[in-house]
């Protein structure tokens, strides 16, 4: 099944990161395709590259970088959630792109299932 | 080898499920950005305002006090970009005291359980 992700919650303060993530990998183990992630309202904070957490906290920039590239997922930051928040091309993370709100819209065409993670 | 496919020509039933208040968060706002552009992509989209949701739609709102942009009169825009279907959650506007009259636009009222129904015709369901 062709599966695309919404996240709308930033990291560390709200779960949605973490559950959208370990939700990926287990849609992948079970032969599952994560066709696009999408990040928006504060989930656009997952993009960016300035986040340094204290080494012994799980990374989850980094985790989902290495998710999109093991798994050619298209991460996705909505272009307007971003600059109202301050996550330009200067300071995203490897492995995501910023795009318009139409790539979610797409997504929801695209795949079979659009799953929605945060409030 | 799959054929890719592109999204022209494709039409999915989209629902905006809007339940919180239109200012104190950034989610009515960011919702109403996504049912503009759903509609540019020729969806079938529909919105469902319910619990504090109902109060986006609400008359009179002035924002000046907490310096923040009053958008409501987008939702008067929505006919425009063929964005009709609008419903209320009947429940969530009894619960607040308002009635269809104190609404900006036309909806059609329906019963908890008529928004549960049409929420299981939808092929994507994004609850703002």
């Amino acid at each position: 099944m062709k599966i695309a992700l919404m996240i709308n919650e930033g990291p560390y303060t709200h779960q949605a990161a973490d559950t959208a993530w370990l939700f990926a990998r287990a849609a992948i183990a079970a032969g599952h395709q994560i066709s696009r992630v999408f990040f928006y309202h504060d989930g656009v904070n997952v993009a960016s590259r300035l986040t340094e957490p204290p080494q012994d906290d799980r990374h989850i920039v980094n985790r989902w970088t290495k998710l999109g590239q093991d798994n050619k997922i298209d991460l996705v930051v909505c272009v307007a959630a971003a600059l109202r928040r301050g996550i330009k091309d200067e300071n995203l993370a490897p492995g995501f792109r910023i795009s318009g709100l139409g790539q979610l819209v797409d997504a929801g065409i695209k795949a079979d299932r659009l799953v929605v993670f945060g409030d | 080898m799959e054929e890719e496919q592109t999204s022209a020509g494709k039409v999915k039933k989209f629902m905006m499920l809007n339940r919180k208040a239109p200012y104190g968060t950034v989610y009515a706002l960011e919702s109403l950005e996504v049912v503009l552009i759903s509609a540019t992509f020729d969806q079938d989209v529909s919105l469902v305002f319910m619990d504090d949701g109902v109060y986006q739609l609400a008359k009179g709102q002035n924002t000046k006090g907490i310096e923040t942009k009053n958008f409501s009169p987008t939702y008067r825009a929505l006919e425009g970009y063929d964005v009709e279907k609008l419903y209320v959650e009947r429940e969530s506007m009894d619960a607040r005291g308002l009635t269809e009259a104190d609404l900006l636009v036309p909806v059609e009222v329906l019963s908890s359980a008529e928004v549960g129904k049409l929420m299981a015709e939808q092929d994507v369901v994004l609850s703002f």
